[in-house]
């Protein structure tokens, strides 16, 4: 069977990437997985300057998830490209850099310096990020924002940019018909759910921010819908995120429309996870006679059609 | 660092409510440096989630061994091993005591651990320079909390009195240091951070080195997530991660 394709322009050798900020720069674990088998990497949001994070605590568990309120910590885009770069280079499997910014100005910035460098194939954009200017609101939850964002960077790359969606909205798909509209390749979906844990004893919040990002398995089922939801709502490829531990959950998400999928928070589980994913749909394609993994893409058999099931929530 | 599926070899209540797991890997004990930890996924369930850390409590052979109480699921979980059970480890991982307890400078080298914060200190004295002289300060809820195991001589505090020092660990320590003079002390401590937190500013008043491990929430414990920060005092950087900067740092260097 032939496992490399394009999606959105990118080559890769199989349709299992990692998340952005669960596998750090590509380079923290190569004693536990030969990160040449996975289809790609994405890394941790890059912004221009160096930006601290939160301060602690920034994890708590929560039943068959975790919520997480990092902060974006990140080396800065220049440190980036002296230091990590070099070994990227190196990688077989493709290399996507993933931007966060609070201005778009910023990941106008980003990008641009970013473009030139050969070991990035092409770039995801976090636009689940405080809009600054704005008073601090995600540029994800305003679409003409969403739209201004994917035009300005359009325009300054012809390498497959891909917008990354935020699911904390009412109708995603209007999300990524905006992205769409505007020129981006694919779009990523989903981030974050916001959550919030509360330790009865002490009465304080688990996270230093109050409220973080839900993710893991406890989110799988929403992320489902998204993809599906956002499947039939555009033409250009869907990647799925969210809760995916297993070649299972990442067939479920072909079937509901992805045309690849990246797993985030298992990585800290079990850091080879993204190779054994890909290893298993492989497998899963040659027992069930299926020629091209493409044939699962969107192959949900769907009984409603979702304005039907929209009305039923 | 390795990922591996060790058989369990024993689990042993080895003080009230206190367990200590032992596992088989060669690697692991191979490799292993006082003040490391593993971080162990305590069953092929999606819940608990997430791996759970555990410091290196003594090596011995291919065993491994970890100390612990029943918290929450993730350690109702472990108790209940049998051996021949399989557990899947990643370790060893984090920058433990080695550096601290292998550079010169000091003759004595002083323990200091709260609760199940001994963890680290057997494997630590197992692999000691002999010419070192060593002075050990347990504190423990109650006396049958205590856990002996690789101590000689032991300075014991207790909360309730029934056992040695009535009360803190550190202010056990502080009246030692008031009443004797100990050649050029160097301090390795683990416990709870408002422990800590005291007996660093006594080491801090008093001008002797502190080296403590800690304890922070983490995801993957091996620099993936960025969910483990400590904010450092004049660093380089305003945050660093526990799980691969530390989890031991020179007290004086961060903020508990
Ligand atoms: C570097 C490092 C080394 C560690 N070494 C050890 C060790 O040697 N022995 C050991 O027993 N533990 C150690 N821990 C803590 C350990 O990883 C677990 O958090 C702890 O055992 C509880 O796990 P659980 O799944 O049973 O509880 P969880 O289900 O995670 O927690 C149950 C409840 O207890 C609270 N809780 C979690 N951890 C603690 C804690 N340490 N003290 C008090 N309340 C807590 C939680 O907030 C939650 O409300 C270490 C942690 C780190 C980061
Ligand atoms: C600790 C942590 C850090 C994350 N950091 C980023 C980030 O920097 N940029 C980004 O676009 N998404 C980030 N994400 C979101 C993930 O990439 C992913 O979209 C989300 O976690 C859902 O997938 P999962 O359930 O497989 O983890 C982060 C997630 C986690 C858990
Ligand atoms: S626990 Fe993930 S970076 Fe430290």
């Amino acid at each position: 069977m032939h496992e490399s394709f394009t999606v959105a322009g990118l080559t890769l050798q199989n349709r299992v990437l990692v998340a952005s900020g669960t596998f750090g720069y590509g380079d923290e674990v190569p004693q536990l997985v030969d990160v040449n088998k996975l289809g790609g990497i994405v890394t941790k949001s890059l912004s221009m300057k160096p930006r601290d994070g939160n301060p602690a605590p920034r994890i708590a568990e929560t039943p068959s998830g975790m919520l997480n309120s990092i902060g974006l910590a990140n080396i800065g885009v220049k440190k980036f490209i002296e230091e990590k770069i070099p070994k990227l280079s190196t990688f077989s499997c493709a290399v996507i850099a993933n931007i966060a910014a609070s201005s778009v100005e910023e990941y106008c910035g980003v990008l641009e310096k970013l473009d030139p460098f050969e070991a990035i194939a092409g770039f995801e954009i976090n636009v689940s990020c405080p809009n600054v200017k704005e008073g601090g609101l995600s540029f994800g939850t305003d679409k003409e924002k969403v739209a201004l964002i994917t035009k300005e960077l359009r325009r300054r790359t012809k390498k497959p940019l891909m917008i990354k969606l935020t699911p904390n909205v009412t109708h995603i798909s209007e999300f990524a018909l905006a992205a769409e509209s505007e020129g981006a390749d694919a779009v990523s979906v989903i981030n974050t759910i916001i959550g919030m844990a509360i330790d009865i004893r002490t009465r304080k919040t688990k996270l230093s921010t109050v409220t973080g990002g839900l993710s893991g398995p406890a989110i799988k089922p929403i992320a489902l819908a998204k993809v599906y939801e956002v499947y039939r709502a555009v033409k250009i490829p869907v990647i799925g995120i969210g809760g995916i531990t297993s070649w299972e959950d990442a067939v479920e998400f072909l079937l509901a429309g992805a045309s690849a999928v990246q797993v985030g928070t298992y990585n800290f589980v079990v850091p080879s996870a993204g190779v054994t994913i890909a290893e298993g749909i492989k497998s899963f394609c040659e027992q069930q006679s299926i020629s091209d993994v493409g044939k699962l893409v969107g192959a949900v058999e769907a009984k409603r059609d979702l304005s039907v099931i929209e009305s039923w929530l | 660092m390795v990922q591996t599926h060790a058989p369990v070899h024993s689990v042993e209540e080895i003080a009230s409510g206190i367990f200590r797991l032992v596992f088989r890997s060669h690697e692991l004990a191979a490799t292993a440096q006082p003040g490391q930890f593993v971080n162990v996924k305590v069953n092929d369930s999606l819940f608990p989630l997430l791996r759970r850390p555990f410091s290196i409590f003594f090596v011995e052979g291919d065993l491994v061994s970890i100390l612990f109480n029943v918290i929450g699921e993730g350690t109702r979980i472990l108790v209940g091993k049998k051996p021949g059970d399989v557990i899947d480890v990643i370790g060893p991982l984090g920058n433990g005591f080695s550096a601290a307890m292998n550079s010169g400078g000091y003759k004595t080298a002083v323990i200091v651990a709260g609760g199940l914060g001994i963890a680290p200190f057997p494997f630590f004295l197992s692999k000691l320079e002999k010419n070192k002289n060593v002075l050990s300060f347990i504190g423990a809820r109650t006396a049958n909390q205590i856990v002996r195991f690789g101590f000689n001589r032991i300075h014991i505090a207790t909360d309730d009195g029934s056992e040695g020092f009535s009360g803190n660990v550190v202010d056990l320590l502080a009246e030692h240091f008031s009443d004797h003079r100990y050649e050029l002390p160097r301090i390795f401590s683990c416990g709870p951070t408002r422990m800590l937190k005291r007996l660093s500013e006594f080491t801090q008043k008093k001008n002797i080195a502190c080296y403590a491990s800690l304890e922070c929430a983490m995801a993957c414990g091996i620099g993936l997530c960025q969910g483990c920060p400590v904010e450092t005092i004049n660093g380089k950087k305003k945050y660093a991660l526990v799980c691969r900067e530390g989890p031991v740092f020179e007290t004086g260097a961060v903020f508990l």
